[in-house]
Formats: C-alpha cells, sequence, structure tokens
C-alpha cells in the first residue's frame, strides 16, 4: 500500500490492460468476479428488459386512442399493463441504477479493487436473469393479469392466469437485488480506502448505501409475502383469503410496506447520480454535504413508515390514515432538501450545458412535480378522489421516468467515457435529451387532467366520457416522441464503442477517484491503492480558468 | 495431517491464511465476511417477520380458536425436539471453537454430530406432521375440525403453523447441506477452507440464526395460554 497519493495514474506502457481487453472468451465474460464487467452484463439484460417493457407500454397507449379501445380484448389489456408494470418496476427501475451505475463505480469512488464479494456478484446477475426470465416466459404462455400488485385475493383465489410463475420470477429478483445490497453495504463499511472517511464519500455512495440499506430490510418482507401468495394458490394454505380464515388487507400492509421503501430503492441511486453530475457541471463543491448525506438515510428511514398511504381506502381505520398521511408529509422534507441544495449548487456555478447535465435540469424539473403531486395524494381528502385514477399514473410516472431513467440517462451520458472509454457525439446527446423532456412532458402532463377529471387507472375504454380523447390522444402523441427520444441514445452511444473519438481519462475534468484511474480501467481498477486527502467535490472553477482547463464553450 | 507435519507447523508458526484479491489484509478480510454474514441475517429477520406479523395478527384476532386449535399438538415431541435444537447449536459452536485452533479431526467430528441432530430434528417433526395428516388438520379442502370454534379460524392456525415450521425446516435442510459441503471440504483440505476458519464460522452464525427461529416457534404454537 501506498503512503503518497498519486495525483494521476496515466496510461503508461506497463499499466495492465483495461477490464475490457482482459479476455475476450464468452466464458470470461459470463464467469467474471469483475464488477466492472458484471456491471456491463446488467447494463445489456436491463437494457433488453426496457425495451420489452416500452413495447407493453406503446400497446397501452395504442389502445387508449379512441374511447372504445383500439386493438384489444379487456383481458389481453390486463395482461399488457401488468406486464409493463413487472417488467419496468422489476427488471429495470429497481436494478438499473444500482447495479448497471453502482456495481462499475462504487468500488472504484471508495477506492477498492472490486466488491467485497465478486462471486454473489456474479450469482445476483444470473438470479436477475432467471427471475426476468420466469417473468417472460409466464407472459409468453398466456400472461398474467393481477397488475404489478398482485393484490389479495384477485390473485391467489381467482386469476386463471399464470401467477405463480410470475411470482416466482419477481421473488428470484427479489434476491438478486438483496445480494446486492448485501454486497455494497459490506464494501462501503470494510473496503474504503485509506483517508477516505465517511464523509468524504461521493454523495453518490451515501445513496447507494441508503439504498441497500432499503434492500436488505425490505426485499425479504416483500419476498416472504409473495410466497404466501403462491402457498395459497398452490396449496390453498390460506393467509389472505377470507374463505380461508384470512385478511386480505394484511397482504396490501405487507405488500406496500415493501413498496413504498421500493420507490426510494428506486430514486435514491438517481439522487446519488445528481450530485456528481451537478457538481462537474457547475464546477462547485455541492452545497450541503451532509444536509444531502443524512437526507438520504432520512428517507431510508421514514419510507418505512408511510405504506400506508396507499391503502387510504382499502378500510384501514381513519386514525391509521391520518397518522399515515402525516408521516407522508415528512418524507416530502429530506426530498425538499436535497431538491434546494441541488438549486443553491447550481447558483451561481460556472454552468456547462452538456449532455449529461442537461438531463440532470431534467430530473430536477420532473422530480419537483411528480414530489409535489405526491403530497395531493398523500393528503386522504384529495385522495379518496384521486386514487386509482391517471392522476396516480402520472405522478409515479414523473418520479419514476422523470426521475429514475433521467438520473440513470443522466450518469449514463456521464460516465460512459470511462465505462468504454469512447466518447458520443454531444450534440445528439443533447438533441436527445431536449426530445426526451418535450416527449414526455406531453405524455403524462395530459395524464393528470384525466384523473382529475375522474379517468380511471386501468380501463382500456372510456367510452362514458368522450371527452377524455383528446387528452388521450396527446398523451399518445407524446408517448411516440419519446419513443424516439429514447432510440436516439440507444443509436449513438453503440456508434461511439466503434466510431467515437478516445475520451481520455478525465473528459470532465471532473473529481473522484474513478477519473484519476484510466478509461477504460484496468481489471484491478487500481495500480496501487490511492490515499485520499481531499473532500470531495473539490471543485475550483477560478482554478480551471488559470489552468485553461475550460473548454471553449463554457458558458459563465 | 501426520505427526510429524503438525509439529513442524508448531515449529514454524501456522500455515498462513489465504488473502483474497479484492481485500488488502487479513482482518479486513475476515470482518468484511462476518459483517456480510450478520447482514444477511438481517435479511433473514424480516423475511420470517412478515409470518410473525401474520402470527400476531390472527392469534390476537382469533385468541379462543387458536387455544384449541393449539391443544392438538404433541407437547413432548416439540419439547424434545427444542432441546435437539439447542444441542445442535452447542455442537456447532465446538466447531467453530476447534477449527480457529485448527483441530481438524474434532472440527470435522462436531460437524458431523451437528448434522446428525439436524436430522433427528426432522425426523420427529416428519412424525408430528404426518400425524396432523391422519387427523385431518392440513389446511387445504380436506381440513376436518370439530370443535366449538369455526372452522376457518382453526385452520388458519395450521396455516401459520405448517407455513412457520415448514419454512423452519428448509432452513434446517439447507443447513444441513451447507454444513455437509463445508465437511466435505474440509476434508479434502480444499483451497476455499484450508487455513481460514471464517467459513465455519460463518455457518455457525446461520445454525445459530436458525436455532433461535426455532426457539421462537415453540412456545409460540405449542405453549399459547388460556
Ligand atoms: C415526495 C414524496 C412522495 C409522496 C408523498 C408520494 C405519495 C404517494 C401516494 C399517496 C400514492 C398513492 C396514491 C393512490 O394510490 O391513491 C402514491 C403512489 C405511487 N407513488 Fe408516490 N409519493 C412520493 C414519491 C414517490 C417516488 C419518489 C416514487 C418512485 C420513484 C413514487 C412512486 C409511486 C408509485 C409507483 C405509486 C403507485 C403505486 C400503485 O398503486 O401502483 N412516489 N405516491
Ligand atoms: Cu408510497
Amino acid at each position: 500500500m501506498s503512503t503518497v497519493a498519486p495525483v494521476f495514474q496515466g496510461e503508461s506502457p506497463q499499466s495492465p490492460p483495461s477490464y475490457l481487453k482482459a479476455g475476450h472468451t464468452i466464458k470470461s465474460w459470463l464467469l467474471t468476479g469483475d464488477h466492472k464487467r458484471i456491471a456491463i452484463l446488467y447494463l445489456i439484460a436491463v437494457s433488453v428488459f426496457f425495451f420489452f417493457g416500452s413495447i407493453a407500454a406503446s400497446m397501452i397507449r395504442v389502445e387508449l386512442v379512441s374511447p372504445r379501445g383500439v386493438m384489444l380484448e379487456n383481458d389481453t389489456y390486463n395482461k399488457v399493463f401488468t406486464a409493463h408494470g413487472i417488467i419496468m418496476i422489476f427488471f429495470f427501475l429497481i436494478p438499473a441504477i444500482p447495479a448497471v451505475l453502482g456495481n462499475f463505480l462504487l468500488p472504484i469512488m471508495i477506492g477498492a479493487r472490486d466488491l467485497a464479494f465478486p462471486r454473489l456478484n456474479l450469482l445476483s446477475w444470473y438470479l436477475y436473469v432467471a427471475g426476468g426470465l420466469c417473468a417472460l416466459l409466464a407472459m409468453a404462455f398466456g400472461g398474467v393479469d393481477t397488475g404489478w400488485t398482485f393484490y389479495t385475493p384477485y390473485s391467489s383465489m381467482y386469476s386463471n392466469t399464470n401467477v405463480t410463475l410470475t411470482i416466482v420470477g419477481a421473488f428470484i429478483a427479489g434476491f438478486s437485488s438483496i445480494a446486492t445490497g448485501i454486497n455494497f453495504i459490506v464494501t462501503v463499511h470494510k473496503m474504503r480506502a485509506p483517508g477516505m472517511t465517511w464523509f468524504r464519500l461521493p454523495l453518490m455512495v451515501w445513496g447507494s448505501y441508503a439504498t441497500s440499506v432499503i434492500i436488505v430490510l425490505g426485499t425479504p418482507v416483500v419476498a416472504i409475502t409473495l410466497l404466501l401468495v403462491v402457498m395459497e394458490r398452490v396449496f390453498h394454505i390460506g393467509v389472505f383469503s377470507p374463505e380461508l380464515g384470512g385478511d386480505p388487507v394484511l397482504f396490501q400492509h405487507l405488500f406496500w410496506f415493501y413498496s413504498h421503501p421500493a420507490v426510494y430503492i428506486m430514486i435514491l441511486p438517481a439522487m446519488g447520480v445528481i450530485n456528481e453530475v451537478i457538481t462537474c457541471f457547475t464546477r462547485k463543491r455541492i452545497f450541503g454535504y451532509h444536509f444531502i448525506a443524512f437526507s438520504s438515510l432520512a428517507i431510508a428511514g421514514l419510507g418505512f413508515l408511510v405504506w400506508g398511504h396507499h391503502m387510504f381506502v382499502s378500510s384501514q381505520s381513519m386514525y391509521q390514515g391520518m397518522v399515515f398521511s402525516l408521516l407522508s408529509y415528512l418524507v416530502a422534507v429530506p426530498s425538499a432538501i436535497k431538491t434546494f441544495n441541488w438549486t443553491a449548487t447550481i447558483y451561481k456555478g460556472s454552468v456547462r450545458f452538456q449532455t449529461p447535465f442537461l438531463y440532470v435540469l431534467g430530473f430536477i424539473g420532473l422530480f419537483v412535480v411528480g414530489g409535489l403531486t405526491g403530497l395531493f395524494l398523500a393528503a386522504m381528502s384529495t385522495d379518496v378522489h384521486l386514487t386509482d385514477t391517471y392522476f396516480v399514473v402520472a405522478h409515479f410516472h414523473y418520479v419514476m421516468v422523470g426521475g429514475t431513467i433521467m438520473g440513470f440517462l443522466a450518469g449514463l451520458h456521464f460516465w460512459w467515457p470511462k465505462f468504454f472509454g469512447k466518447m458520443y457525439p454531444d450534440n445528439w446527446g443533447k438533441l436527445s435529451a431536449l426530445i426526451i423532456f418535450i416527449g414526455f412532458n406531453l405524455t403524462f402532463l395530459p395524464q393528470f387532467v384525466l384523473g382529475y377529471l375522474g379517468m380511471p387507472r386501468r380501463y382500456h375504454y372510456y367510452y362514458f366520457a368522450p371527452e377524455f380523447q383528446f387528452w388521450h390522444i396527446a398523451s399518445t402523441a407524446g408517448a411516440s416522441i419519446l419513443a424516439v427520444g429514447f432510440l436516439i441514445p440507444a443509436v449513438y452511444l453503440l456508434w461511439s464503442l466503434k466510431y467515437g473519438p478516445d475520451a481520455g481519462p478525465n473528459p470532465w475534468g471532473a473529481k473522484g477517484l474513478e477519473w484519476t484511474i484510466p478509461s477504460p480501467p484496468p481489471t484491478t481498477n487500481f495500480v496501487e491503492i490511492p490515499v485520499v486527502r481531499e473532500e470531495p467535490y473539490a471543485y475550483d472553477a477560478e482554478a480551471d480558468e488559470r489552468e485553461e482547463r475550460v473548454p471553449a464553450e463554457t458558458k459563465r | 495431517m501426520s505427526m510429524k507435519t503438525e509439529a513442524l507447523q508448531a515449529a514454524h508458526g501456522a500455515e498462513e491464511q489465504p488473502l483474497h484479491h479484492q481485500f488488502e489484509e487479513l482482518p479486513q478480510q475476515n470482518e468484511s465476511y462476518v459483517v456480510g454474514m450478520w447482514v444477511f441475517l438481517v435479511t433473514e429477520i424480516m423475511f420470517f417477520g412478515g409470518m410473525f406479523l401474520a402470527y400476531v395478527l390472527y392469534r390476537w384476532r382469533y385468541s379462543e380458536a387458536w387455544f384449541e386449535a393449539h391443544t392438538k399438538l404433541d407437547i413432548p415431541l416439540g419439547t424434545t425436539n427444542t432441546v435437539v435444537l439447542l444441542t445442535s447449536s452447542l455442537t456447532m459452536a465446538l466447531a467453530v471453537h476447534f477449527a480457529q485452533l485448527r483441530n481438524k479431526r474434532l472440527q470435522l467430528a462436531m460437524l458431523g454430530a451437528t448434522i446428525g441432530l439436524a436430522c433427528v430434528f426432522l425426523v420427529i417433526k416428519a412424525f408430528e406432521w404426518s400425524a396432523k395428516f391422519q387427523h385431518g388438520l392440513v389446511p387445504g379442502p380436506n381440513f376436518t375440525w370439530e370443535g366449538l370454534v369455526p372452522a376457518p379460524q382453526a385452520q388458519l392456525f395450521y396455516s401459520l403453523y405448517f407455513g412457520m415450521t415448514g419454512l423452519h425446516a428448509l432452513h434446517v435442510i439447507i443447513g444441513i447441506v451447507v454444513i455437509g459441503v463445508l465437511a466435505l471440504l474440509t476434508a479434502l483440505d480444499h483451497p476455499l477452507v484450508k487455513n481460514d476458519f471464517i467459513p465455519t464460522e460463518l455457518v455457525g452464525l446461520y445454525w445459530h440464526f436458525v436455532d433461535i427461529v426455532g426457539i421462537f416457534l415453540f412456545p409460540l404454537f405449542y405453549l399459547i395460554p388460556k
């Protein structure tokens, strides 16, 4: 272990080969223990699932163009929105940022050679793929129609679709995220480089850590819950079905005990990404480091106390509802703290409007809308009107697409040169960020209106209210634009792998250990474990200027 | 290991414990595995926790029926099994102790004893369960209940009884497999476990957790007060 901090470990003739070149056989990928390779495997897998989920989404949007539906039967429509929800939530949103960006970056950011348990990491990928295949098989052979929430007793006693196989898929995928969570927690506790104190951790690490805590505490609960549903379905061991003596509301309590925190599993890593990108493109230290770090933990903790806001109309008592409503308001506080800190970071920063930063701006705008409409829903009196309408649909798409996917794309564009050593065309990046932002708003703003007017979610017709058609057509038009917006990055990112110019170790002039090593990094990340002597985000715009490290297009 | 090599080792100090590539030093490696195991056990607690919650809810709601239903359980067999389980915890703890001392022979003996006790536990459990089948106390279409309290409420007791003891038994079976693999690798001096007591310690932690769950299940199902 060295005692001096290597300022920059650039490429030199004797530097080890990059992780991409450390073996070319398929086997060297499928049996790898390298966190970077596993991240790439995850990137491929989640992209495939995102594609499938998007196909289902397009079918939903096409169906809703006409008040009487366009092409799908009732049953088929139920299966399509269920497929969309399950694929997007369990197989895209939950693993996307932790398992791709987190896997690749977390060990490097804290100055480690790998995660604590490389084999467990690989196992988690296989579990994820196995779970995903189960779910896809279930959908291919007849589908599931319960919705992603699997509410009992419909799922356990009545539905004649492939509920069991789908649940098995979700169950297995749950263990994949548990494996990742355990790995991250141990890695952050035990693998930090000398000098990497807790308060020198990049905020992305704090975000991933808080996420892992939620995963470890929440996922097992949904696992046992889904297992009980299967037992009830298969062996008539009744716990939830009133016919067998059980109580279906217990299912909802157990399910939302996980699934509300699960929304923070999706958003906290995205928030982590935002911190890294925003500091780099404003050339500023983050505003309120400690507040952001602790607000992640606060969200992780409080997130476990608000599940009842999904159950205001479930027969839970009014007093329970009041408590859950109040606590839901509290959880907005740490989210707001983060948002204020980000705006304060941008304020008077030397902003560079490059692709990753555009996604950050998109994130902030959309997340604010999504979070604030969450408060409408957390108020019992408004929720009674809005629950099970498109207002809820719009709310969660603003936080999940506007938050998680924007965060994912910001991170992907920020670290793409680190992943592969290649640069993508920035102008195409900016264009697609803009298209996604416009398309997204056109898709989901009308859904707030629809929900407010009373359009129920999960219906495939609205002949009782033909005046809704205008808003539905707007939404479908927006979805088409959104699809184009997602396709463009897929094309130019793949293009860049072959034709992109070399990125060099640090194309953005960013701080952080990952930028001190070559791109793509060597298998063991560091030649020598670095010693950290600096706070994170030690940006200094004036020094940049003095040393003329600022590219020409920089705006002040 | 022959007397000679043993003596040689004693003279030169013990052989080095292997260091895995992702770690910088041995204490870091050992602590990482132990912390990881504890975090895993936290997930296990949450996993069982969902069922314990269901138990609390229904026992509180149908306390009378549950008291009636529980009288059909076999307390002597349940008690015996608890003792068997506790003893297996002792043998497991001894296995860890001998692994630390690098006394392979006694370590293997203790691992074997643990497996043996775990099998005894499963056999007794199997007797208990098959008796329930004969008496029609297994939830499902064939559930028969003649008593004053409503059948669905009694059935719920047996649903959770089979659900929770079944899940526990599954953990015992997994434990037997894991301990078996560990014993095999140790006997073969496999590099994964050679000169390294941490694998034994991890398996031990898991086994103690399985025991603790068993110790909670016994009073919750067998000893319900009126
Ligand atoms: C600012 C804090 C937030 C509050 C107060 C909040 C509040 C709510 C409430 C009360 C509901 C239930 C509406 C109903 O069914 O009647 C809801 C639904 C939902 N929220 Fe949020 N939310 C917040 C943030 C988020 C975030 C960050 C995400 C995801 C990243 C999210 C995802 C969802 C989802 C997926 C649903 C719908 C679940 C379903 O029924 O299928 N929410 N939210
Ligand atoms: Cu919620």
